[in-house]
């Protein structure tokens, strides 16, 4: 059976992400009262997952790092069709930087037991870093193929998928058990039924705290991170509205002059 | 100590139904605006997502999920579309008569081909003599051998050209006692059954409304559902609670859709150099919006929650029905008023909620007729 963990995490709703600020003494973002939504690359995630399950016999885990609130996103993926959620949740974890993050997913993969398959989003909506599936990799000391935009063949032991560079793609052969982070061109993620949802009723989220994953308070959560923010600023979004006057051809001109000058338009 | 958040799954169902909402039909909008037609696709689509199963028992094929969640996804669904909503909300009170009154062989033979959306439901009460008397019923009834024969004419019926599966009250031909009704499961395709006229609707375009006739329709006796003389109660059963709790949810919607439109409205439109949001007559309106909608919503919910504990609250969703499609109603036109001239131009969905607002009032029975019925309870304990 392909055992799979699916890595999630609950992140501000990005349709609110103008009520995001940023605490000008600690640097983090404030998210306090923004509702918390499944992390849009995990959708991906998830239906890479949800087909594998539907083509092979898998069992697939849902593991998420955040505190109480994010069980909600976990239950939404067990609603989605997956087997077992867990919720890494603690104090202790709160602050945590993408090496702690995945430092302690990777103590929740292992204390779930050998998993052939890790999948995550390339990166979260609010974090961004693109850094917890490759150092979740390094720390469980697996593969890893990042940006998997298709998965072209996924029987055996080595897989082959194909993942995304800025100017095209590669086709990578891996072989299992690695990590595969992915983008929003794998799939289309399927939106939940009403089935799933009662389904969900049956199924269990277990909730560990750093006791229970054996690590020290010292290892995770804002202690445990190296990178430091030095600064954040919000970047300001203006319009300027110039109103171009003449005859229709005189005007088409200057737009595309306009548009060519502000770079917009290449010349090849 | 009284609740009145939603649980974690029902902000899941809420979820999946905007989701649902607003990938299936949204993008079928233009096309039922422009035809009138009932959209082939959103039928199927709102089979495929499993919302005809809603209120359907897990027995027979259905989800259980009650009432609330049906409230749920109905106001999610009004949000974009109300003719859907319309539609989908008579699926539902054309199969709730079936699931209180049904025979165990009636229930097993037409709830899962419901649930799927294989069979489309309406109830079929209102005649041209007047939907806010339905005992003034003229279509008749008579036994011969083992069957009944239908005879009379329905009007306004939603779903009238489309679904299969009927819940038809008639009179007793042979009885001089006007309380002498009986209902009957009429299935498309019968001799002597046929829809006729289909109305063209000021709004909900896309829902679909008309007359059906029956000629000597011939109907066998295990089609007869609930008692024989007990049609009324059979046909209020369900108008009642799942008619009236289904127009809440087609207000609550649509009251919704109002809001969302005028917070964006108000808060684009610039005049003497700020938003017109700025403004207190708009302030006023868009307040006076959402106080409405909130106390709707409680009316709404707290019928629905009673519906669900297995409670009578019939007379609550007369409070909830008046309230909501009226304040819908009250949205709208502040909407279309918000908008200034762009409130009288299609490409602003503020005409469309105006027009639909227009329809909300009569389906269900009026907010002359909530009245009545909300009076005769409160006066019940006083009546000598
Ligand atoms: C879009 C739509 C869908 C519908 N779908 C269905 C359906 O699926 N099945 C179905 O059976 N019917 C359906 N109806 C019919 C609906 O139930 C009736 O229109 C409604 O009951 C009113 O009946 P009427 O139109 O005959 O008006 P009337 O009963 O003739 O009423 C005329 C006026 O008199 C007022 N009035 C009547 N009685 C009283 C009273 N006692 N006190 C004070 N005022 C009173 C009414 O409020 C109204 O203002 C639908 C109607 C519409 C508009």
């Amino acid at each position: 059976m392909l055992r799979i963990v699916v890595c999630v995490k609950a992140v501000p709703d990005p349709k609110e992400a103008g009520r995001i600020r940023i605490d000008p003494v600690s640097r983090a973002l404030v998210r306090a009262d923004l509702p918390l939504v499944l992390n849009p690359l995990d959708k991906n995630a998830m239906e890479a997952a949800l087909e594998l399950k539907e083509q092979f016999d898998a069992h697939l885990s849902v593991l998420s790092m955040g505190p109480p609130p994010a069980e909600s996103v976990v239950t939404e993926c067990l609603a989605l069709g997956a087997d077992q959620g867990y919720l890494l949740s603690d104090r202790a974890l709160a602050g945590a930087d993408a090496y702690a993050t995945a430092y302690t997913l990777a103590k929740g993969i292992e204390k779930i037991g050998p998993a052939d398959l890790v999948l995550c989003g390339r990166a979260s909506s609010d974090g961004s870093t693109e850094w917890v599936g490759p150092e979740l990799a390094t720390l469980l000391d697996i593969p890893i193929v990042t940006m998997v935009k298709e998965i072209v063949e996924c029987t055996g032991e080595w897989w082959k998928v194909k993942a995304s560079l800025d100017n095209g793609y590669r086709v990578v052969r891996v072989k299992l058990p690695a990590v595969l982070t992915v983008t929003r061109e794998l799939n289309i993620p399927r939106t939940l039924s009403f089935s799933g949802i009662i389904q969900a009723r049956r199924k269990q989220i277990t909730q560990w705290g750093i006791d229970d994953l054996d690590v020290p308070e010292e290892a995770v959560g804002l202690k445990g991170s190296p990178t430091i923010v030095s600064e954040m600023t919000t970047r300001e979004s203006k319009r300027d509205v110039e109103m171009i006057s003449g005859t229709r051809e005189e005007m088409a001109e200057r737009l595309i002059q306009e548009l060519a000058d502000a770079g917009f338009l290449s010349s090849s | 100590m009284i609740d009145f958040s939603f649980s974690e799954e029902q902000e899941m169902l809420k979820q999946a139904s905007r989701e649902f909402a607003e990938s299936k039909i949204t993008p079928k909008v233009p096309e039922m605006e422009e035809t009138g037609k009932v959209s082939d696709d959103i039928v199927k689509a709102l089979g495929e997502a499993e919302m005809m199963a809603l209120t359907i028992p897990e027995e027979y094929g259905g989800l259980g999920l009650g009432y609330t969640a049906r409230l749920i996804a109905l106001e999610e669904i009004a949000r974009v579309s109300v003719a859907t909503a319309m539609m989908l909300q008579v699926f539902a009170l054309g199969i709730e008569p079936i699931i209180l009154f049904g025979t165990e062989e009636q229930k097993e033979k037409y709830l899962p081909g419901l649930a799927t959306g294989d069979r489309l439901a309406t109830v079929a009460v209102t005649e041209p003599g007047g939907g806010s008397d339905p005992g003034s019923c003229r279509t008749s009834y008579y036994r011969d051998g083992d069957d009944y024969v239908i005879s009379g004419r329905k009007c306004f019926i939603t779903n009238s050209h489309i679904a299969d599966t009927l819940t038809v009250l008639a009179k007793d031909g042979e009885s001089d006692d006007p309380r002498a009704l009986a209902t009957f499961i009429v299935e498309g395709g019968m001799a002597g059954f046929r829809p006729t006229h289909e109305e063209h609707k000021v709004g909900m375009r896309g829902c679909n409304t008309g007359e059906l006739v029956f000629e000597e329709c011939r109907v066998p006796k295990e089609n007869l559902l609930g008692q024989d003389g007990k049609g009324m109660r059979v046909a209020m059963s369900a108008i009642g609670m799942v008619g009236r709790g289904g127009m809440v949810g087609c207000a609550l919607g649509l009251h919704t859709a109002c809001l969302e439109a005028s917070l964006k409205f108000a808060s684009e439109r610039i005049l003497y150099g700020k938003p017109i949001s700025v403004l207190q007559t708009i302030q006023n309106k868009l307040a006076e919006m959402k106080i409405e909608l909130d106390a709707g919503r409680l009316l709404g919910y707290r019928a629905a929650s009673m519906q669900d504990q297995g409670m009578r609250a019939d007379n609550e969703f007369a409070v909830a029905k008046h309230f909501t499609t009226e304040a819908a109603q009250k949205a709208a036109k502040m909407a279309v008023d918000i908008h200034g001239g762009y409130g009288c131009m299609d490409e602003f969905a503020v005409t469309r909620y105006y027009r639909d607002a227009a329809v909300l009032g009569p389906s269900a029975g009026t907010s002359d007729i909530m009245k009545v019925i909300v009076a005769r309870w409160i006066l019940k304990p006083y009546r000598k």
